[in-house]
Order: structure tokens, then C-alpha cells, then sequence
């Protein structure tokens, strides 16, 4: 294993560029938020304001990237089509929720005005990714695995320009709950009821999946799926069953998310699953794809620096209309922790079997 | 391998060579100029003429710079309306596209006997998909004249590809001032647009924020669309000249849906007035959000003509109610709109869906004019459309009657009326929308 001055050469310039590149960025992000504090533009509260807002954003993308991140684990393929299994969550929870507030139901109760279209959201959305996983990814189980990921970009379009077939392509406002409005003050700091609910809501159902997978028989038979999936089958779990509940539940949670984000921005149209479903599969990978605490870990992290980031690094540094950049701070993030953790936050190493 | 496919590649090369040699032979006095991007136009008219030449007509001579289109007998003449047609925006594109439709009504459908075929392509509001429909519609020798885009992003993307195939396009809603400037470059050669530039409105709006609302500090939000940073940018300049203070100018991106950061940042300006001159979508979140930021509960909120219509009240919500939008002038427009809104709402069956209709109906109108003028029409029906000639009558185009006002064409290309009046909203049910109602409009003009 001996190497030539030059191949020792080019290593270290290499990993010295690396280092270089890695110490600069940390360098202007520390500068950036010096610059930012010391200047004192913003007050405590909105630097509270901006992190509850970044909360809230990113229990949503968690509990998308949940779908991504479970559907990894198990059949190592990405279901690109998850975004739009969210818009169709958001749109389900909306009719329902208008049906409701149109009968006055959601005034008079605004706890089940709330839950209903939740539950009807995941179940819609459970419903639309079971079938999608029978028609698009079923056939091609055992294809190379660049089919199934075309097929579900396909599947993706088609859902997308469906529900603009269906439903038109126009916005639709979500109706606002009058309970909601407002705020609570907690630790003397007034926070959006909306917010407060959503981060709540995500928490919850996020608890109740942990419980799900941990505990449970079927979460065990998940995990023995993903570990090995002849071994699996040879020990008496009925494989394609738990794929399906693995889709199911996945999909579940991005209806949820749906009904949350539709809350929260009350706009439900046909392409609004696009980004938030990038930003999710973002958070998956961030977390340590097929990790799960590590994609809820993933997706608040993603959040608190979109709502952060502009304001704490971008404006110290003197860049006008730092928020065009969100994105931009978004996926340098990305980088950055693949450069230091290239398996993510939570990610384990992958054996060779698995990767 | 590699050199199979180079004969292969030259082969087709010299096949395509000859096919345009032949078709440039087959014409006489074929246009000599600008061969390699009129080699497709030139087929497509030659292969028109011959047989025009069997039945025994005499022969019309092509000498435009352009080419010529030539439509045989039973063809129809072809233009083409490209813009906005789906997403947040969409009604924006299909309010422009009514409006061409009544001009074709107009007509009775017809052009010298030939019926007047409308196709669509949608430019999505993006400057790739304008550069996509304009490279799609470039290709399509048939075509005579075009009305669009809807987006000025998708102008600066398309436009371009549809000056060098010698076409000839007229924009009922691009507002952004640099279009129509007269150093914007050949590229625009064969852009017009009947809409008014956002010099005038972005102006009407500081006026009227300065002197009627008496505010002193203002901000903006854009989303680095074309027509919102020209827009809050001229904003910013007439309100600074009018003495007042812009304490912040902000962006988001374009699908941005999380406002409430950028809002507080801009709330830590304390601004007396926000003016976000965005699109449907991103207006609509910004207004679902604004009054949820702390110092912002009680500001003066404004946008302009691209979430001037019904489908900003579905985004919006209840928030949107006390806020202001510019627009063209309606009650201003001299004559024949309370007609146009009759014919309007008799073949769409409700209130027009955005906010120009009537500058689609005058562009396709103007484009009309100046097709009678140029058109040759042979006794048996062919007609013969020379694209320069078309291009040039109308730039010509002075003092034509139409809904939105007297229109001149200026060398750079503006034929707009501006007018620019402000509104204020009072239903959030966007059932109630309908800015033309005399008795009770919503939204319900305020200024001047």
C-alpha cells in the first residue's frame, strides 16, 4: 500500500481545500450573526418570534420527511411522489373542513372541527399511496433501482395534474378556525394559537409513529424488513403486507402534515406539494435517511434555519433581501453536514448490504 | 462508431441543406437575408405558393424581409395568445385570453373568408416557460401574429426566439417599464404591448400612499419576478421624491410560503405602510400572515394589477379586506367597455377574472388592423400575410379607437393609455367580485 509523493500530494491539497472551505464557511456564518447581534436590529422577541415560526415550519417538514425517510428504510428507494400524497392530504382535509364550517360545526366545536379533517386527511392520503404503491412500485420490486424512482416521478406528475384536472387550478383557502386565532402567552412570550397547535399536533402523531414502530408487533416486523428482507420472510412476516403498511403509514402523516400547513398558510392548490416535498426529502437526508428520530431531528433543524438563517447570517453580512437566499441557506446546510457527517445528523454507517 | 455517427450527423446535415435549397429555388426572389433562422418559414410558404401557382393565378411575389405566410384556400389564419394559463396565476392569462376571444367574435370568426384558428401556449409566469412557448410556437410556420405574454418574466425568457422567426407579438399585461424602453435591443424588434408601464402605476400608487393615506414610512416586498422588482423599485423612487422615508425593501422567492420571518424583519423598520406588488400566490400568503406579526397588526397594506382579481380573495381570505390594489382605470376607459363587459359576461356567464381584457381585445384588434392592411388576397382566396410589413404596420398603428383609450404605437413598442386608478376591497367573498359593477363595486375605487 505504497503511495507516490504525488498521490500523498494531491490527498493533502485535497483535504485541505476541504478544511479551508469547511473553516470559511463557519467563519462567515459566526461573523454574520455577530455583525447581526451586535447591531441590535432585532428585539428578543422577535428572535423568539422567529424560532416558534421555524418550529412550526419544520414539525411539518418532519412529519412529510417521515414518509420519505420509512419508504427508505425499507425498500431503499426514494418515493418521490410523497410530496404530492401531501397536497392530497391538504385538499381532502379541506373539503371536509369547509363542509363542516358551512354546517357551523367548526365553530361550535372547534377541537373535532380540527381532528376530523386530520383523520380524513390520513385517511385519504394512506388510501392514494397504497394504491400507488399496488400500480407504480409493486410491479417493478425487483427492477434495477433507477425504475421504481422514475416511476414515481411519473406517479408524481400524475397525481399533481389530477387534482388540477379535478379540482381546477386554482387556490383554495383553507377556512380559518375563529378558535385559532389569536395568541397564548406562554413563559411571558405571546405565541400564534395556530403555531402552538401545529408544533403540538406534530409531536403528538410523531409520539404515537415511535410508539408504532418500537413497541408494536407490526413496528418490529418493520424493522426486521428493513434489516433483511428474505430473512424476514423466511421467520413468517408476510413482506409485501408490511411494505404496504409502511406506505400507509408514512402517507398517513404526510396527510396530516397537509391539514397543518394548510392551517397554518391556509392555501391548498395542485402543486403545492412540489416544495415542501423537496424540503422533506432535504430533512430525511440531513436527519440520516432511513433514520426516523433523525428525520424529525432533520426537519425542525431545516425549519429553525429558514426562518433564522436570513435574518442571523445573511443580514449581518450585509446582503440585501437576504430571504431570496432561504433556500440557498436550506441546501448550504445540506452540504455542510454532509461534509462533516456524511451519513447526517443521526445517520448510522451504512453497511455495504444496505447501501 | 463514432465516425458512423458523424457521417450519419453530416448526412443529415446536407439532406436538410438541400431540402431548404430547394424550397428557397422553388420561389422566386426568395428572401436573401437572415437564411439560417427563416430556412423553416421559407419551406413552409413555398410549398403554399406552388399551389397557389397550379391553379393558374398569377404568382405572388415574397419579397418581405420577413417572408411571407401564405394561407391557401379553406386554411385558417392562425394567431397564437401565450401566457399564463395554470398555477396561482392562471386567471391572470385566461382574462387576456377572453378578451381575444371577443375580438375573434368581432370578426365573426372570420378573416377575408378564412376563419381566424386561436391556439394557446402555456408560458407558466416563469421566464422558462415563456422561452419554451415562444421556442414551441417559432417553429410554427402558419403562424401570422401573437397577443402575449401574460408575465413580464416570460417575455424577457421567449422573446427572442419569436423576433428571429419573424414574428410579431403584442402583450396586453406585461407592465415592466424596461420592455418598451428605447434601448431594450434587436431582440424586442417584435414586441409590443397595449398594458401600461409600471412607471405610471407604481407612481400612482406613491402618490396616492403619500398624499391620500399620509403615510411617511414605507416598504416593500417583491418576489424577483420581472414585473414586482421594477414595480416596488419605482414605488421606492416617487415616494423618496415625494419626501417620504423607505425604511425596508425585502424579497422572498417566488414559491415562498413561510412570510412571517421577512415580515418581522421588515416590522423591526416600522413601516406605516407595506407594499408587496407581487402574484396571487405569494400575495396571498403574504396577506394570510402579516397581521400575525407583531407590529404589523394595523399597517396599510397594498398590492397591484397581478393580485388585482377574485382568485386573490380565495388566497387571501378575510385579511384582504381594507386593503388597496392599483389597476387600469376602468370607470376612465372613453368608450365601448360597458358594451365589451356585456358581450364579456353574456358568452362567460360572470365578471371578467383579472384585469386586462379589454388591453387583450385592443391587441388583437390592433393585430387585426394592421393584417387588412398589409394582407395580399389573391381571386382565388389565398392570402398572402409579409411578416416585416405586418411587424411595421403595427408600429404604425396612431390613434386607433380602442376600449382603453386612443392607442399610439411608439417606436419601442408602447401603445398603452395609462390610466392608473387605486382600489380598495370591502367583500373578501369572491363571488362579490366585480370592480365593473356600477352600483356596488368590489373592489371599489378610491383614488383619484
Amino acid at each position: 500500500m505504497r503511495t507516490t509523493l504525488g498521490e500523498r500530494l494531491t490527498d493533502w491539497a485535497i483535504s485541505g481545500f476541504m478544511w479551508g472551505f469547511r473553516i470559511l464557511i463557519v467563519f462567515i456564518i459566526v461573523y454574520g450573526t455577530f455583525s447581526t447581534l451586535s447591531s441590535g436590529k432585532y428585539t428578543g422577541e422577535q428572535w423568539i418570534d422567529f424560532i416558534v415560526f421555524g418550529i412550526s415550519q419544520g414539525s411539518i417538514y418532519a412529519l412529510i420527511a417521515l414518509g420519505y425517510t420509512m419508504v427508505y428504510g425499507i425498500l431503499r428507494m426514494i418515493n418521490f411522489a410523497h410530496g404530492e400524497i401531501f397536497m392530497s392530504g391538504a385538499f381532502s382535509g379541506y373539503f371536509v373542513a369547509t363542509w363542516l364550517d358551512e354546517k357551523g360545526f367548526i365553530d361550535a366545536n372547534p377541537v373535532l372541527g380540527l381532528l376530523i379533517p386530520i383523520l380524513f386527511a390520513m385517511f385519504m392520503s394512506a388510501s392514494i399511496s397504497m394504491l400507488v404503491e399496488r400500480i407504480a412500485y409493486r410491479p417493478l420490486r425487483n427492477a434495477p433501482r433507477l425504475v421504481p424512482l422514475i416511476s414515481a416521478i411519473g406517479a408524481s406528475f400524475f397525481l399533481a395534474y389530477a387534482f388540477r384536472g379535478l379540482f381546477g387550478p386554482g387556490v383554495y383557502a383553507y377556512p380559518p378556525i375563529k378558535a385559532l386565532d389569536g395568541e397564548w402567552v406562554i413563559f411571558g412570550v405571546g405565541i400564534l394559537r395556530s403555531q402552538v397547535i401545529v408544533a403540538i399536533a406534530a409531536a403528538v402523531i410523531m409520539a404515537i409513529l415511535y410508539f408504532i414502530v418500537m413497541r408494536t408487533k407490526i413496528g418490529k416486523a418493520m424493522r426486521a424488513v428493513s434489516e433483511d428482507k428474505v430473512t424476514a420472510a423466511l421467520m413468517g412476516i408476510d413482506v409485501n403486507r408490511i411494505i404496504v403498511s409502511t406506505f400507509a403509514i408514512g402517507a398517513a402523516m404526510a396527510g396530516a402534515a397537509g391539514v397543518l400547513y394548510a392551517l397554518i398558510y391556509r392555501q391548498v392548490f395542485f402543486l403545492m406539494g412540489f416544495t415542501p416535498g423537496i424540503k422533506a426529502f432535504t430533512s430525511a437526508v440531513l436527519g440520516g435517511i432511513g433514520n426516523i428520530p433523525g428525520a424529525m431531528l432533520g426537519g425542525l433543524v431545516l425549519g429553525i434555519f429558514e426562518s433564522v438563517g436570513p435574518a442571523l447570517f445573511l443580514d449581518g453580512l450585509g446582503i440585501p433581501r437576504p430571504y431570496q437566499l432561504k433556500d440557498a441557506i436550506a441546501y448550504t446546510m445540506l452540504v455542510m453536514i454532509l461534509l462533516f457527517r456524511p451519513s447526517g445528523i443521526l445517520g448510522e454507517r451504512l453497511t455495504s448490504k444496505k447501501a | 462508431m463514432n465516425k458512423r455517427l458523424l457521417a450519419l450527423f453530416s448526412l443529415l446535415v446536407i439532406a436538410s441543406m438541400v431540402l431548404a435549397a430547394c424550397g428557397g429555388g422553388a420561389a422566386p426572389a426568395a428572401d436573401s437575408g437572415d437564411a439560417g433562422s427563416d430556412a423553416g418559414s421559407d419551406t413552409g410558404s413555398d410549398t403554399g405558393s406552388d399551389a397557389g401557382g397550379d391553379t393558374g393565378a398569377a404568382m405572388y411575389e415574397c419579397t418581405d424581409a420577413l417572408g411571407c405566410v401564405t394561407i391557401a384556400p379553406g386554411e385558417p389564419v392562425k394567431i397564437a395568445y401565450w401566457g399564463v394559463l395554470s398555477g396561482a396565476d392562471g386567471s391572470l392569462g385566461e382574462d387576456s385570453k377572453r378578451g381575444v376571444e371577443i375580438a375573434i367574435d368581432d370578426m365573426g370568426g372570420q378573416f377575408e373568408g378564412h376563419d381566424i384558428l386561436l391556439t394557446t401556449e402555456d408560458a407558466l409566469c416563469t421566464p422558462e416557460g415563456g422561452a419554451t412557448a415562444a421556442q414551441k410556437l417559432a417553429t410554427d410556420t402558419s403562424l401570422v401574429g401573437l397577443i402575449g405574454s401574460s408575465c413580464s418574466d416570460e417575455t424577457v425568457g421567449g422573446i427572442a426566439a419569436l423576433t428571429n422567426a419573424g414574428l410579431t407579438t403584442i402583450s396586453p399585461s406585461n407592465t415592466r417599464p424596461v420592455l418598451t424602453d428605447p434601448a431594450r435591443g434587436p431582440d424586442y424588434a417584435g414586441y409590443l404591448r397595449t398594458a401600461h408601464s409600471d412607471a405610471f402605476q407604481g407612481k400612482a400608487v406613491a402618490e396616492f400612499a403619500y398624499n391620500v393615506l399620509g403615510v411617511r414610512k414605507a416598504a416593500t416586498i417583491h418576489d424577483g419576478s420581472a414585473y414586482a422588482e421594477a414595480l416596488q423599485q419605482v414605488f421606492a423612487d416617487e415616494f423618496a421624491a415625494l419626501g417620504g422615508e423607505i425604511v425596508a425593501q425585502e424579497a422572498v422567492a417566488k414559491d415562498a410560503t413561510d412570510m412571517r420571518p421577512v415580515l418581522t424583519t421588515i416590522a423591526a423598520a416600522q413601516p406605516e405602510f407595506v407594499y408587496f406588488p407581487v402574484f396571487v400566490a405569494a400575495g396571498g400568503f403574504i396577506v394570510n400572515q402579516i397581521r400575525d406579526v407583531a407590529g404589523l397588526e394595523d399597517v396599510k397594506i397594498a398590492g397591484s394589477d397581478g393580485i388585482f382579481t377574485a382568485d386573490f380573495l380565495k388566497a387571501g381570505g378575510d385579511n384582504t379586506v381594507g386593503m388597496y390594489l392599483s389597476s387600469p382605470d376602468f370607470g376612465a376607459f372613453p368608450g365601448g367597455y360597458p358594451e365589451f363587459i356585456e358581450k364579456h359576461n353574456a358568452k362567460y356567464g360572470g365578471a371578467p377574472l383579472s384585469v386586462f381584457h379589454a388591453h387583450a381585445y385592443d391587441a388583437a384588434n390592433i393585430l387585426f388592423a394592421a393584417l387588412k392592411q398589409v394582407a395580399v388576397v389573391e381571386a382565388d382566396g389565398t392570402i398572402y400575410v409579409p411578416r416585416q410589413a405586418l411587424r411595421d404596420a403595427i408600429y404604425a398603428t396612431q390613434n386607433f379607437q380602442g376600449v382603453t383609450g386612443s392607442l399610439s404605437c411608439s417606436a419601442s413598442g408602447d401603445c398603452g393609455a395609462p390610466v392608473i386608478a387605486i382600489y380598495e376591497i370591502t367583500s373578501a367573498n369572491p363571488d362579490d367580485w366585480n370592480p365593473q359593477d356600477e352600483a356596488n363595486p368590489n373592489p371599489k375605487k378610491v383614488y383619484p
